[in-house]
């Protein structure tokens, strides 16, 4: 590559010396990368002009004027679920088909009160009952996540739960 | 019926647009234009409403969603059914549910519907659905509760499929599910054994599936039966002998063209016997 670049120096040197002599290169050439460091500003913003043509020209566009859709008012919905309040289309009476007959209460329920159906949702597990549960599983669980040598401080106390014992095992300077 | 006919046609003829509240549950015919009541305010007695209309726009706009049988061309609201105008009041904001209920027996798959497709063919990963629509929809082995792919799914060619569809437009063929999208089949999947299919118009299973018809209320009270409801006017029914299966299609097919009193008549004497 670099010996290439060095010919080309060498020959837009040949060029602008001895550009009386007719010699000229053709435009492919003078347009590649390592030709245009010896070329004058002149040709080289010639050859620019050039190529932004050829890209012009060959660059697509659709020929239609703007569209400019406006948000509407009106939305197109063309089921008539949304119109009318049909029922769940499968239906059995009088025990012919327990399964349906249990289905068909739930879906047509669903329709109706949603809301309703949502506020009796009852908790299983109270919030208070809850956090009760979780105080004293805080020693078990924080002692699955300790290191083995940090484990044997989670002494258990009288009651017996396991609560985490901070300090730290330091050296205890013996007695003389 | 006639009357309301022949207004729609006067208007027709004079080609303006009439407001859709003016209209409600009147006959309203396709190509008719209508205004929904925001855009009516503009429309002036001097018939210079289309030029007032475009600045009407700074008033707040609510939402209104038009339904089967009418058709939103830019700002304008289109009738593109035969049938009367139907109009529901919103539940909470926006400007509430305008369609046409109208009378037809063709059947246009439309997304979310339920429907009662038979199966015709069986190739590869897709099961053909004959739905009675232009084209057969394509339904998945995939598609139903608790199939995999190596648990595929027991349907063969000739089953009933209750499912609804995912995908329904004019371009492309229509898709059944028999699952929903929580993959549960809700009712959903192959209809059991026996049982009698029978078509009817699509007015009337809207008819029958209205939450207050009381003809269901009636033949639920008959004898022990089971019903399926199809939005593409397909009905299946099963009681515990053919006669009483015969008895109940009978009855379904023939309430659509009777008045309240008619219908009684028929429950009572069928209670009796």
């Amino acid at each position: 590559m670099r010996g290439r670049a060095r010919d080309g120096s060498r020959s837009t040197a040949e060029v602008s010396m001895a550009a009386e002599r007719k010699t000229k290169l053709s435009k492919n050439l003078l347009r590649m990368k390592f030709m245009q460091r010896g070329l004058d500003s002149e040709t080289k913003k010639q050859l620019e002009e050039e190529e932004k043509k050829i890209i012009s020209e060959e660059h697509w566009y659709l020929d239609l004027p703007e569209l400019k859709e406006k948000e509407s008012f009106i939305i197109e919905e063309q089921s008539f679920l949304l119109c009318e309040d049909l029922l769940y289309g499968r239906m059995s009476f009088r025990g012919f088909n327990p399964e349906v007959e249990k289905l068909m209460l739930q879906m047509n329920a669903k329709n109706k009160a949603e809301e309703v159906e949502d506020e009796t949702v009852e908790l299983d597990v109270s919030d208070e009952e809850m956090a009760r549960r979780y105080e004293t599983l805080v020693g078990t669980i924080g002692k699955k996540f300790a290191k083995k040598r940090d484990r044997a401080n989670y002494e258990e106390d009288e009651n017996g739960d396991i609560k985490p014992n901070k300090s730290k095992k330091t050296f205890l300077k013996p007695q003389d | 019926m006639a009357e309301a006919a022949g207004v729609a046609a006067e208007s027709l003829v004079g080609g303006r647009a009439r407001a859709a509240c003016t209209v409600l549950n009147q006959v309203v015919l396709p190509g008719e234009e209508l205004l929904l009541p925001e855009q009516e305010d503009a429309e002036g007695p001097g018939g210079t409403g289309e030029r007032l209309r475009l600045n009407a726009g700074a008033r707040p706009r609510v939402r209104v969603v038009c339904g089967p049988g009418l058709r939103r061309c830019g700002d304008r609201l289109l009738v593109t059914k035969c049938g009367r105008l139907r109009h529901k009041e919103p539940g909470g904001s926006g400007g509430g549910v305008y369609w046409v209920d109208s009378q037809q027996k063709r059947y246009v798959p439309v997304k979310g519907d339920h429907v009662i497709g038979i199966v015709t063919a069986k190739s590869g990963d897709i099961f053909k659905v004959d739905v009675g629509g232009s084209e057969p929809a394509s339904l998945s082995y995939l598609a139903f509760e608790g199939a995999t792919k190596r648990n595929r799914p027991n349907v063969q060619v000739g089953d009933l499929v209750y499912g609804q569809f995912v995908v329904a437009n004019k371009d492309m063929e229509p898709e059944m599910v028999c699952i929903d999208s929580c993959g549960r089949a809700n009712g959903m999947g192959v209809i059991g054994q026996d049982g009698l299919l029978f078509k009817v118009t699509l007015g009337l299973i809207r008819k029958l599936l209205a939450p207050d018809c009381e003809i269901i209320q009636e033949v639920g009270k008959l004898y022990p039966l089971e019903i399926v409801f199809g939005m593409n006017g397909r009905i299946w029914v099963k009681a515990k002998t053919v006669q009483q299966t015969l008895i109940l299609a009978n009855i379904l097919e023939a309430c659509e063209h009777m008045t309240a009193d008619q219908r009684k008549q028929i429950f009572s004497r069928l209670a009796e016997s």
